[in-house]
C-alpha cells in the first residue's frame, strides 16, 4: 500500500520536475511570464510530492514496514527508534531522496529570494534546478527505488549498517548533502548567465550569499565525517584519503578557490571566464562524488551498493560537462576582461596564486582518487596511490595556501609599494621567525612542525594587525572599545568572517601537524591485573563484560588509567552483529586540549583473562574541532546579510 | 572565419568520462579466491529435517554449495529460487544443491525455506565453523564443486541462472571422478 503510494509520488513528482523545467525554459525564451510562473507551481508540487515521500518513507521505518525493501534491508526490530530516523537515509535509495528533498527545498528558496529581483536570470536559474531535480527524481524511479516491493515478506530486517549508529550519522550526510546540493544554485545561475549572456557580475552577486551557505555546509560535513572516522572507525585517525572523502574535499578545493576568485571579479572585473569554470567544476565534481560513491567504480570502506545507477550518472555527468563546456565556448567572445593584472606583487596575484594552489590540490587528489582506474586502463595492474602520495603533494601545496591566508587580505590592489608592505608584514613576518626561535628553543627537531607553526603565527599575526588597525580607526571617530570591535565584525562582516574562517583553519593546521608529528601507538596483550605504559600513561586491565543490547552483543573490555594520578576508567569495546561477518570495535577515548587518549579492543580469550588493546596517545587532535567551530563560526559571520556601510 | 577551435574546449571533458566509463568493465572487488583449484574443505551438518549432510557423501558430483541467511535481504531471497529451479532442472544429472545457514535463528531459518519452497537439502552452519573453512566474507556466497572435489568456482553475490548453469555445464562435460 505505502510502496504504491510512494512510486506513484515519486512519478508524478518527475512529470512535474520535467513540466515545470520546459515550461520555465520556454517561458524564460519567450518571455512568457504565465508559463515561468506555472513552473513555479511545478516546483511547490515536486517539493510537497517529495516531502510526502521522505514522510513516508520514514514512517515505514518507524512502523518496521518490511513488505518495502528498503526498510527490511536497511533496518530490523532490533534498531532503537533514534537510528530508525537516520537509517531513512543511511543506504542508497534514502540518501537519493534526501539529496532529492533537498534539491526541491533549494528551489524553493530560490523562487522565494529570486523571483522578484533577477528578471532575465532566474526563469534560466529556475529551469535548470528543476531540470537537475527531474534527473534525481528519475534515479528515484528508475534506477534506485526507495519504495520497492518485499514479497515475501520477511518476518524481520536485516538491520542498519553498525558503523552508522551514531549519532554523527545524523547530522554528516545532511550538512554533506546541503553543501553537494548548495553548489546546484550558483551552477544554475551561471547557466542562467551564459545561455542570457549576461555574463557580467549580476550572477555572481546574486550567487555569493549561496556559495558561502554551501560551502559552510560542505565544511561542516567534512569535520562531522572526520570527527565521526576518529571516534567510531578505530583506527586512531581523522582523514584516511579515501576515495569517498576525496569525493567530498574536491569540490570543497574548487569552492574554496571560488569564493576568493569572485572578489577579485566583483572588484577588478576580471577572472569572469575562471569564475564561471570553478563553479561548473565544482559542481561537476559534487556529481562526480556522487557518481564514485554509488556507482562501485572505485571501491571504499564508504561505498554503497552498485547497480545501474552509475551509469546513469555517468550520463547525467556527462550531459553537463558537454552542456556547460558547450556554452562556455558558444560566449566565448563575451569573456573578455576589462581589468588586468598590473603588478605581480599585489592583491590580485595573491588571489591568482592561492587559486591555482587549490585547483592544483583538487586536481592532485582526483588524480590520486582515480589512478587505479587510470593505471588499469593504461597497463592492465589495479595500483593504488595510498595517503604518503596525499600527503607528499598536498603539504606543501596546503602550507603555501596558509602563508598566503596572511598576504592576500592585507596587500595592496593592483600595486603594493614598499611601504605598504612594510607597513602589513614587518611585525607578522619576525613574529613568525620568533615563533620558529621559540618552537627550536622547546625542543622541536622536525622542520615541517616548525615552519608550520611559524607559518600559523605569522598568518595570525596579520590578521591581529588587521583587525587593531580597524579597531583604531573607529576609536579615534569616538566609539568605545567593545562597541568597536562589535560593529567591525558586524559590519563588515564578509570580510571578518573570512577573518574568523582564517582563524579557524590555522587551529586545524596546527591540530593535523601536532597529530601528526607528535602522536604514539603501541599494541600489546595484557593478561588481567597487568599493565602497560605509554608516554606517560599506565593502563591496567580489569577484565571483560558482555552485554546484550537490543541489536548485538557487546564484550566490554575496562582499563584503568593513570598517570602518577589516578585519571578513570576507559572501556573499549567489540560489537556482534548477527549480520555483520566480523565484529565492530567500539572505541573509548578521552579528550584532551594537549592529548587524547584512545583505546580499541583487539581480540580477548572467552573467559575473560586478557586481552589485545591498541593504545594511542594522540596529540592536539582536539584543535582540529575546536578549529571547526571556529571556521563554522566565521562562516555563518559571512552569510550574515552585509549592512550598508555608513562612514 | 570565427574561432571554430572554442569548440574543443567541451572536448576536454571527454578523456575523464571516458576513463570513468572505462571503470564499469572492471570491478574493484573482483579479487579471487585462494581456495579456487583446492579441495573443498570437508564438512559435516544436520539439515533442519534432521539428516546428516556430509559433503564427502556427494564426491562424484558436481556439488554447489551455497552460503545464506534468512535475514540477508535482497541477494538470498532473489536467489533462492534460482538454485530451486536448477536444483530440479539438474538433480538427475548428477548435480546436488546445499544451502548452508549462518548465523541465523532456527525459526527464522526454517521460515524462509518454507516460504521460499526449498527442496535441496539445508544445514544450519550453527558454531560458523564452516564458512570459516570457505572464507566467506558475507552472504550469500556460493561455492561450485567438481566431480575430484575441487572447488572451481566461488561467486559472491545472487546466483542466477547463467551463472549456475554455464558452470554447471562445464563441470559436467568434464570426465568424472576416477
Amino acid at each position: 500500500m505505502s510502496a504504491d503510494l510512494g512510486y506513484g509520488m515519486t512519478l508524478v513528482a518527475l512529470a512535474l520536475a520535467v513540466y515545470g523545467g520546459i515550461a520555465a525554459g520556454v517561458g524564460a525564451r519567450s518571455g512568457r511570464l504565465a508559463l515561468v510562473e506555472s513552473a513555479q507551481h511545478a516546483a511547490v508540487g515536486v517539493f510537497v510530492l517529495v516531502t510526502s515521500c521522505f514522510a513516508l518513507l520514514t514512517y515505514a521505518f518507524l512502523t518496521f514496514d518490511f513488505s518495502i525493501r528498503y526498510v527490511a534491508t536497511n533496518t530490523n526490530l532490533g534498531t532503537p527508534f533514534y537510528y530508525r530516523i537516520t537509517a531513512v537515509w543511511g543506504a542508497l535509495e534514502g540518501s537519493i531522496i534526501l539529496w532529492s528533498w533537498m534539491l526541491a527545498l533549494y528551489t524553493i528558496i530560490l523562487i522565494v529570494r529570486h523571483r522578484e529581483g533577477a528578471r532575465e536570470l532566474y526563469p534560466w536559474a529556475l529551469a535548470t534546478m528543476l531540470g537537475i531535480l527531474a534527473f534525481f527524481l528519475l534515479v528515484m524511479t528508475v534506477a534506485a527505488p526507495p519504495f520497492q516491493r518485499q514479497v515475501p515478506v520477511p518476518p524481520d530486517g536485516r538491520g542498519l549498517n553498525p558503523l552508522l549508529e551514531d549519532t554523527g550519522m545524523i547530522t554528516h550526510p545532511v550538512a554533506l548533502y546541503l553543501g553537494f546540493t548548495g553548489f546546484t544554485v550558483p551552477f544554475a545561475f551561471a547557466m542562467a548567465a551564459l545561455i542570457t549572456g549576461r555574463i557580467g557580475d549580476t550572477w555572481l552577486v546574486l550567487t555569493r550569499r549561496w556559495t558561502i551557505v554551501a560551502w559552510y555546509f560542505l565544511s561542516l560535513g567534512l569535520l562531522i565525517g572526520g570527527w565521526w572516522s576518529y571516534h567510531v572507525l578505530g583506527w586512531g585517525g581523522y582523514w584516511a584519503w579515501d576515495p569517498v572523502e576525496n569525493a567530498a574535499f574536491m569540490p570543497w578545493l574548487t569552492g574554496t578557490a571560488f569564493l576568493h576568485s569572485v572578489m577579485i571579479q566583483e572588484r577588478r572585473r576580471m577572472l569572469r571566464l575562471w569564475n564561471i569554470s570553478l563553479v561548473i567544476l565544482t559542481f561537476g565534481l559534487t556529481l562526480f562524488g556522487t557518481f564514485l560513491t554509488r556507482s562501485g567504480v572505485i571501491a571504499s570502506v564508504h561505498a554503497f551498493t552498485q547497480g545501474s545507477i552509475g551509469i546513469l550518472f555517468l550520463g547525467f555527468l556527462a550531459l553537463v560537462l558537454l552542456t556547460a563546456l558547450g556554452l562556455v565556448a558558444w560566449r566565448w567572445d563575451a569573456f573578455r576582461s576589462e581589468g588586468e593584472l598590473d603588478s605581480v606583487v599585489s592583491r590580485e596575484s595573491a588571489f591568482l596564486l592561492n587559486n591555482v594552489l587549490l585547483v592544483a590540490a583538487a586536481f592532485t587528489v582526483f588524480f590520486g582518487t582515480v589512478f587505479p582506474l587510470l593505471s588499469e586502463a593504461v597497463r592492465g595492474e589495479k595500483v593504488s596511490v595510498g595517503a604518503p602520495f596525499f600527503n607528499q603533494v598536498n603539504v606543501p601545496l596546503f602550507l603555501s595556501l596558509v602563508f598566503l591566508m596572511g598576504v592576500g587580505p592585507l596587500i595592496a590592489w593592483r600595486r603594493a609599494s614598499v611601504d605598504n608592505l612594510k607597513r602589513n608584514f614587518l611585525w607578522p613576518i619576525a613574529l613568525g621567525i620568533v615563533a620558529a626561535a621559540v618552537a627550536f628553543a622547546l625542543g622541536v627537531r622536525s622542520f615541517l612542525a616548525s615552519l608550520t607553526f611559524a607559518t600559523t603565527v605569522f598568518v595570525a599575526a596579520t590578521i591581529a594587525v588587521d583587525f587593531i588597525r580597524a579597531t583604531r580607526a573607529r576609536l579615534r571617530v569616538g566609539e568605545s572599545l567593545f562597541p568597536a570591535m562589535g560593529g567591525l565584525l558586524l559590519r563588515h562582516n564578509r570580510r571578518y568572517g573570512g577573518f574568523v574562517v582564517h582563524l579557524g583553519i590555522l587551529i586545524i593546521a596546527l591540530g593535523v601537524m601536532g597529530s601528526h608529528a607528535w602522536s604514539v601507538q603501541t599494541e600489546t596483550t595484557l593478561h588481567r591485573g597487568e599493565t602497560a605504559e605509554l608516554a606517560g600513561y599506565r593502563f591496567r586491565f580489569d577484565g571483560l563484560t558482555a552485554v546484550e543490547e537490543s541489536n548485538h552483543f557487546k564484550v566490554i573490555g575496562a582499563f584503568t588509567v593513570s598517570n602518577g594520578r589516578p585519571l578513570g576508567v576507559l572501556r573499549p569495546a567489540k560489537k556482534f552483529y548477527p549480520q555483520e561477518q566480523a565484529p565492530i570495535a567500539y572505541v573509548d577515548y578521552r579528550l584532551g586540549l594537549r592529548e587524547d587518549l584512545y583505546l580499541v579492543l583487539g581480540d580477548f580469550a572467552r573467559d575473560g583473562s586478557q586481552a589485545t588493546i591498541k593504545l594511542q596517545v594522540n596529540r592536539l587532535v582536539s584543535w582540529i574541532w575546536i578549529g571547526g567551530v571556529v571556521l563554522t563560526l566565521g562562516a555563518l559571520l559571512a552569510i550574515l546579510p552585509e549592512r550598508h556601510k555608513s562612514a | 572565419m570565427k574561432r571554430l577551435w572554442r569548440w574543443l574546449i567541451p572536448l576536454a571533458a571527454v578523456p575523464v568520462l571516458a576513463l570513468l566509463a572505462y571503470g564499469f568493465r572492471v570491478s574493484p572487488r573482483d579479487i579471487p579466491s585462494p581456495l579456487v583449484g583446492r579441495p573443498a574443505p570437508a564438512f559435516t551438518l544436520a539439515t533442519l529435517g534432521g539428516a546428516p549432510l556430509d559433503l564427502a557423501a556427494y564426491r562424484g558430483k558436481v556439488v554447489v554449495v551455497n552460503f545464506w541467511a534468512s535475514w540477508c535481504y535482497p541477494a538470498c531471497y532473489e536467489e533462492a529460487p534460482v538454485l530451486e529451479r536448477n536444483w530440479r532442472g539438474y538433480r538427475d544429472r548428477g548435480v546436488v544443491v546445499m544451502g548452508v545457514g549462518i548465523q541465523d535463528k532456527r525459526e527464522a531459518a526454517e521460515k524462509f525455506v518454507g516460504d521460499l519452497g526449498l527442496t535441496f537439502p539445508v544445514a544450519q552452519d550453527l558454531k560458523g565453523t564452516v564458512s570459516v573453512d570457505y572464507g566467506v566474507y558475507g552472504v550469500p556466497e556460493t561455492f561450485f564443486v567438481d566431480r575430484q572435489g575441487r572447488i572451481r568456482l566461488k561467486h559472491v553475490g545472487a546466483v542466477t541462472d547463467e551463472v549456475f548453469q554455464t558452470t554447471v555445464d562445464r563441470l559436467l562435460a568434464e570426465a568424472p571422478a576416477q
